[in-house]
């Protein structure tokens, strides 16, 4: 609720996030940018997450089944991101 | 970034070309070789009676590759391996043709053949990649059962590859059942 990180300005503190495949037909982008300058220190995955599904209310419907990857790496959703990551939302996979 | 073990012998690949099996035989050839295993991954007309019209895949590339090195150091470590080859296809994937090949050489070949068939299963389990099947009425995202959030055992960490026990388990399993075949 009170995520009060910027979404759109500033120059430092900012995380970029990936959509793909569902993710990103919701989205109806590949892409987007958060601001992690915060009143608070130090930001979460989980932190991030509320923020998008603030800005798409239509990923609600698919969070519970989305894991995240920082960095290209899996992670929990208590990780802390810092300013450059890259965040992806990766829905089930299928590939093979 | 790069993993401690990502030996450079490796070939990983991504691409929105057709996949040649030709190509990756020979990647992998090796005059110390006795064996070199493939596996095609081939996409189908029919999913439970609906015609597939088309099929799409999309991937986190940067992702995707890294994660196929770290599969192929994996199997590495499980059998001596003289080289290993994988590759996937991205974008829209005439049906019958190859969406995935892996292919791996070994001195005998069962190492071959148990490396190969591990690859493809964790390339299903956890390469960020989708396909997505379209219909005559409609489309559908797939998702791959193997899918590491789908076992809770290893839902937990998103670490390197996705819980090693579990792999250790099915490594032997393989071991195990290969074993009695030959």
């Amino acid at each position: 609720m009170d995520a009060e990180f910027s979404q759109t300005e500033g120059t430092c503190g900012r995380v970029k996030v990936l959509f793909f495949a569902r993710a990103r037909e919701i989205a109806g982008v590949s892409e987007t940018s958060l601001g992690i300058d915060g009143a608070e220190s130090s930001k979460t995955i989980k932190d991030c997450i509320d923020l998008l599904t603030k800005q798409f209310p239509g990923l609600e419907e698919i969070m519970s089944c989305i894991v995240v990857a920082l960095n290209q790496e899996y992670a929990d959703q208590s990780s802390l991101v810092k300013s450059g990551d890259e965040l992806a939302l990766i829905p089930p996979i299928s590939g093979g | 970034m790069a993993d401690e073990k990502t030996p450079v012998q490796d070939l990983v690949e991504i691409s929105s070309e057709p996949l040649s099996l030709g190509k990756y035989v020979d990647a992998v050839r090796d005059a110390r070789a006795g064996a070199i295993a493939t596996f095609s991954g081939t996409t189908r007309n029919s999913f439970q009676g609906r015609v597939v019209m088309q099929l799409e895949y999309e991937a986190y590339e940067t992702m995707a590759i890294r994660q196929m090195h770290i599969i192929c150091a994996e199997a590495r470590k499980r059998w001596p391996i003289i080289a290993l080859a994988c590759a996937h296809r991205v974008g829209i994937v005439p049906i019958g043709h190859e969406s995935v090949i892996v292919a791996a050489s070994s001195v005998h070949r069962a190492d071959a053949l148990l490396a190969c068939h591990f690859i493809i299963d964790e390339i299903k389990a956890s390469v960020p990649i989708w396909k997505k099947e379209i219909y005559a009425d409609g489309e559908v995202w797939k998702e791959n059962a193997e899918f590491f959030i789908n076992n809770s055992t290893s839902r937990r960490s998103g670490s390197a590859l996705h819980a090693n026990k579990e792999l250790d388990k099915r490594a032997d399993t393989e071991k195990n059942d290969l074993s009695h075949e030959t």
